[in-house]
């Protein structure tokens, strides 16, 4: 295959006496759809916002479209910490979707769109505008730029905050979880907005989810995630219909078991 | 004199009153946002200022930091050859905006760091300089919380300023005691007095209740 978009190579995350990762290897192709499966603790959340620099790590190296991450080459060609210009280089390629939304509750569903366009990338309020108002269209949320998100059902909000990262055009997006907040009736609307940019082909995507249905549907592939390593991977042909291990489908056995039926 | 003749000094003295609580007020309000907000810096010498203004102006009373500014600071002043008389408004409003920015900094810290993680995540997350993220997520979000709190202490300012007749400065308190030294009517003056400081604080609570109000807009939208 070609270069890998993200690559974590022999990662390490622990929490005080806790390790969440160890040594965790894992890729993912430009353009590629990654479905992260597993049970609560395995460390699905860790990696996702490992990408999204929310947490630094304590071994190995992550590389994001051929630059490490955590790490800046210095000028006798060994690693050293990243400082917070090469954070921010690197976070221009990342955009995160939030369980909680995590919108701006103080601005306007346009404002928390075209904030940090206009603040961050530099963009007139005009063309901030103007991106928002596409993005919003293809959210179905056109006629909704001037509420508040205190104003929105939580299926609504999620569209925005979809929207929200969208605005800032990353290559990769990561979803944490998009639907786990949301009444079973908005689950829907939502995976319909993921569904359109699945189609995306340049687009990559990491999805943690529990909605197995969708994640077979969407994904090139599934992985699955165990005490921080990954258990099992492959297409979801193959991890959803005929997975190797026992872990990986008692997993799927008690997924499946607990929400049948369930959207998307 | 009849006590209808009381009206005029007293009102005169009202307005002394007024202007004191508003100039100190506001005082108070931007030291308290630089001093909160400096405690909270990553920069030690920003954060070792803000903690000592905070510390010594809440450590010693309101009257000892009006005295001093008034009687001792002009003395300091002239063993170094500096002019630093201060007229009694400048020292009353100094003296009442530094005693009350330092109460209004721990709201205003309290305030920001109230302010949930997410907020900040998703800030960084959009790649906002943290900078960016404390004036346009996290203020924002911060003031209507110190609202209630500052409204207690523009009350708690307003009365305070009854101090500063001690420096001979004309305010309400000032003048009703003029009165009563030349009436002997200590029960009509200091009656009218209470009167008068209620009704004050009373409106100044409404403005202070209409700004928070306005300040939170988006929490009233919907939900
Ligand atoms: N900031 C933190 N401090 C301490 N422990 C943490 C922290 N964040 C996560 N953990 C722990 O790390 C482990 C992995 O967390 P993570 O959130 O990645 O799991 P997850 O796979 O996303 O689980 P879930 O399905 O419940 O979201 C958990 O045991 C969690 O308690
Ligand atoms: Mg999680």
């Amino acid at each position: 295959m070609t270069d890998p978009i993200i690559k974590f190579d022999k990662v390490v995350k622990r929490f005080g006496d806790l390790t969440v990762l160890n040594k965790l290897d894992f890729e993912v192709q430009r353009g590629e759809k990654v479905s992260i499966i597993g049970p609560s603790g395995s460390g699905k959340s860790t990696v996702l916002r490992i990408l999204m620099t929310l947490e630094g790590i304590d071994g190995g190296v992550v590389t994001v479209d051929g630059e490490p991450l955590w790490h800046e080459k210095a000028p006798d060609g060994t690693l050293k910490p990243a400082s917070e210009t090469h954070l921010r280089k690197m976070r221009t390629q990342l955009g995160m979707v939030f369980q909680q939304f995590n919108l701006f509750p103080h601005m306007t569903v346009l404002r928390n769109i075209t904030e940090a366009p206009v603040k961050v990338l530099g963009l007139s309020k005009k063309e901030a505008r103007q991106r928002a108002e596409e993005l919003l269209e293809l959210v179905g949320l056109a006629d909704q730029a001037q509420k508040y998100p205190g104003q929105l059902s939580g299926g609504q909000k999620q569209r925005v905050g979809i929207a929200r990262a969208l605005a800032m055009r990353p290559n990769i997006l990561l979803f944490d979880e998009p639907t786990s907040a949301l009444d079973p009736e908005l689950v829907g609307e939502v995976l319909n907005v993921i569904r359109k940019l699945a189609d995306e082909h340049d687009l990559t995507m990491l999805l943690v989810t529990h909605e197995m249905r969708f994640a077979k549907e969407i994904s090139d592939r599934v992985c699955f995630f165990d005490r921080g390593r990954i258990r099992e991977e492959g297409t979801p042909e193959e991890l959803f219909t005929d997975p190797n291990e026992d872990r990986t489908r008692e997993f799927l056995a008690a997924v499946l078991d607990e929400a049948p039926g369930t959207t998307g | 004199m009849h006590w209808t003749e009381y009206f005029g000094p007293l009102a005169e003295g009202a307005w002394v009153t007024v202007q004191l609580t508003v100039y100190s007020t506001i005082l108070g309000a931007i030291l308290a946002f630089a001093s909160g907000i400096g405690k909270l810096s990553s920069n030690w010498a920003i954060k070792a200022v803000s903690v000592a203004y905070i510390e010594v102006f809440r450590g010693t009373s309101l009257l000892v930091q009006l005295f001093w500014l008034y009687f001792a600071l002009p003395l300091a002043g002239m063993a170094l050859g500096i002019d630093l008389r201060l007229p009694p408004v400048m020292a009353g409003v100094l003296a009442l905006g530094l005693n009350i920015g330092a109460y209004g900094a721990e709201v205003v810290r309290g305030a920001i760091q109230s302010v949930h993680k997410d907020q900040h995540e998703a800030a960084r997350a959009l790649n906002f300089t943290s900078r960016q993220t404390l004036w346009t997520i996290t203020i924002p979000q911060a003031i209507p919380e110190m609202m209630p709190s500052f409204g207690n202490l523009a009350v708690q300012n307003l009365k305070d300023t009854a101090l500063v007749s001690l420096i001979s400065l004309g305010d309400l308190t000032f003048r009703a005691e003029q009165i009563r030294n030349f009436t002997q009517d200590s029960t009509t003056i200091y009656s009218m007095l209470l009167v008068a400081y209620f009704g004050m604080a009373l409106v100044l609570t409404a403005l202070m209740r209409g700004l928070e109000a306005y300040v939170s807009r988006w929490r009233m939208a919907g939900s």
